[in-house]
């Protein structure tokens, strides 16, 4: 497949300032914005993918959405230096091509000439949130405590049930060699072990870990050339969710859109997934996950998963069979990468024999990046076998 | 234990409203468009996207949407021992991050009925935290 002749530039706005003192970094992305919408007859309300590089502030995209108030199904924050925008553009038009968006809205902003943010890396300054956030001590537990606060609260979910989701881990975990943490635990023993931020005890939260991963793709042609079983793309979907200027919801996740797009592109629904890998940050990360991907109804989840629901290879969702962030490896705070690569190990029949799903032919891997609370970048993946 | 009071990072567009906090006031951006308000400040509303953001007072009171005792401070809350972060839902709709302080951390409860108060950074701004409404000051005149 090729862009050409795919996507076309609608909108164009070179702000007139040349000295901006009294903007915020934010607040000139939000004019450049509205100046290319209006140059193309659009509305921020019309945008639904978001490019930007590393002089947005915050993280990723994340703050800029948030402060936008866009609704983001596709977004892609790459950096190259000062010829990113011109990659942006062919990052757009791709993504249109494919049909993953509609309206891609690229913005560049900075205040060089009237800040001394001048150093490298220093363009973006403080995100639009860090007076409002920071001085009232937030830590990244705390902000996934008070979604996990207001779901025990709506739907009656218990500090048990969350455990549930770190015992199913913990006995997928026995079987990794390289895992941090190999010993099975119980619900005992998780809900009294000290807590950190209530609800939430330290057993609810992920390792710490050093690491990394990496992905190859290829395209058809090359993987059928290649000896290797090769696991096939079946869709996918991301969406960014944040405040709505402190009009959220914090017991859902954008794990609705991007989990509703994936499933559509893949062509299969939440019955068809044979594996699960669920972004578990902390346990009430996975369990929002789970209901807002419809492998239950929403408020279900902590009845959802007990009963071994979870555990491989016989539960109804086996998941995380590599021990998950909570026990095996959460390298450089990033879980991503590794839901991806143990539903890739299932699909090709190669996690550990103890919890090999078998059969498994659809998996599914999940990522809730960011925040629970103010802002988040979710992603799903549906993969499947290579003639699938 | 007395939490830290930091001293918050102020931008243009958020000037108006800490400078407000020093005489404990608590303004809330509305929208002339659509009549929302929006926490935090900022330059356009992010549900209807006009710039036609107008400061008005807030009556400070708030419920408790979600709640917390946190004892993983970091940066200035290092030290800062079990805190409450919470998430109030104001009188006028929107939620903001804060503490809720002057209470037992462990007798917050969401449903709440908490009131701003002012904590000095001893830097001509203040922190709007919150407090649990007593009886009296909830009876209008009491
Ligand atoms: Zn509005």
């Amino acid at each position: 497949m090729s862009i050409r002749g795919k996507a076309f530039i609608a909108g164009a706005y070179e702000h007139p300032g040349r000295e901006l003192p009294d903007h915020s970094i934010p607040r000139i992305h939000a004019e450049v914005a509205l100046g290319a919408l209006a140059d193309a007859g659009l509305t921020l309300a019309d945008v639904d993918a978001y490019f930007c590089a590393a002089d947005a502030p915050g993280l990723g995209g994340l703050a800029m959405a948030d402060y936008l108030g866009l609704r983001v199904r596709y977004m892609d924050s790459s950096d190259m230096g000062g010829s990113v925008y011109l990659s942006h553009v062919g990052h757009a038009a791709a993504a249109i091509a494919a049909g993953k968006c509609n309206v891609a809205l690229i913005t560049l902003g900075g205040r060089p000439r009237t800040t001394s943010l001048r150093a490298p890396g220093q363009l973006m300054g403080a995100p639009p949130e860090a007076g409002f956030e920071p001085v009232f001590g937030l830590n990244v537990s705390a902000v996934y405590a008070l979604a996990a606060a207001r779901h025990v609260y709506r739907y009656g979910t218990t500090s048990e049930q969350l455990a549930e989701i770190k015992v199913a881990a913990s006995l997928h975990a026995q079987h990794n060699e390289n895992a941090l943490l190999r010993k099975p635990v119980t619900v005992e023993q998780v809900v009294s072990s000290p807590m950190v931020s209530s609800p939430l005890h330290r057993l609810d939260c992920c390792v710490v870990t050093d690491g990394g991963g990496a992905l190859v793709l290829v395209n058809e042609d090359i993987a059928r050339g290649l000896d290797r079983r090769c696991v096939k793309v079946l869709g996918h979907g991301e969406a960014i969710e944040h405040s709505h200027g402190g009009w959220q919801d914090i017991t859902v996740t954008g794990a609705v859109r991007s989990g509703r797009d994936a499933f559509e592109e893949a062509r299969v629904t939440p019955a068809d997934v044979d594996y699960v890998g669920l972004y578990d940050s902390f346990t009430i990360t996975a369990l929002l996950a789970i209901e807002d991907l419809g492998f239950c109804a929403k408020g279900e989840g902590g009845r959802f998963v007990l009963d071994g629901a979870l555990h491989a290879p016989h539960g109804v969702l086996p998941f995380n069979t590599d021990g998950g962030s909570l026990c095996n490896n959460h390298p450089a705070n990033r879980g991503g990468m590794t839901k991806i690569i143990e539903a890739v190990r299932q699909v090709r029949g190669e996690a550990h024999p103890a919890v090999q799903v078998p059969g498994c032919e659809i998996a599914l891997a999940h990522g809730t990046g960011g925040w629970l609370t103010t802002r988040m970048g979710n992603a799903t993946v549906i993969l499947g076998r290579e003639d699938a | 234990m007395t939490l830290p009071a930091p001293v918050p990072d102020i931008t243009p567009e958020t000037e108006t409203f800490w400078k407000a906090t020093a005489t404990g006031r608590l303004l809330i951006q509305r929208c002339a468009e659509c009549d929302r308000c929006v926490w935090y400040p900022r330059f356009l509303c992010p549900a209807c996207h006009s710039t036609d953001l107008l400061w008005t007072a807030a009556s400070g009171r708030g419920t408790v949407h979600s709640t917390t005792v946190t004892s993983r401070g970091i940066l200035d809350y290092k030290d800062a021992g079990s805190y409450v972060l919470a998430l109030v839902e104001l009188d006028e709709g929107p939620k903001m991050l804060t503490n809720v302080v002057e209470c037992d951390p462990a007798e917050v409860f969401i449903g709440q009925c908490v009131e701003v108060v002012f904590h000095d950074t001893g830097a001509g701004v203040a922190l709007p935290r919150f407090r649990p409404v007593t009886e009296a000051a909830a009876i209008p005149g009491a």
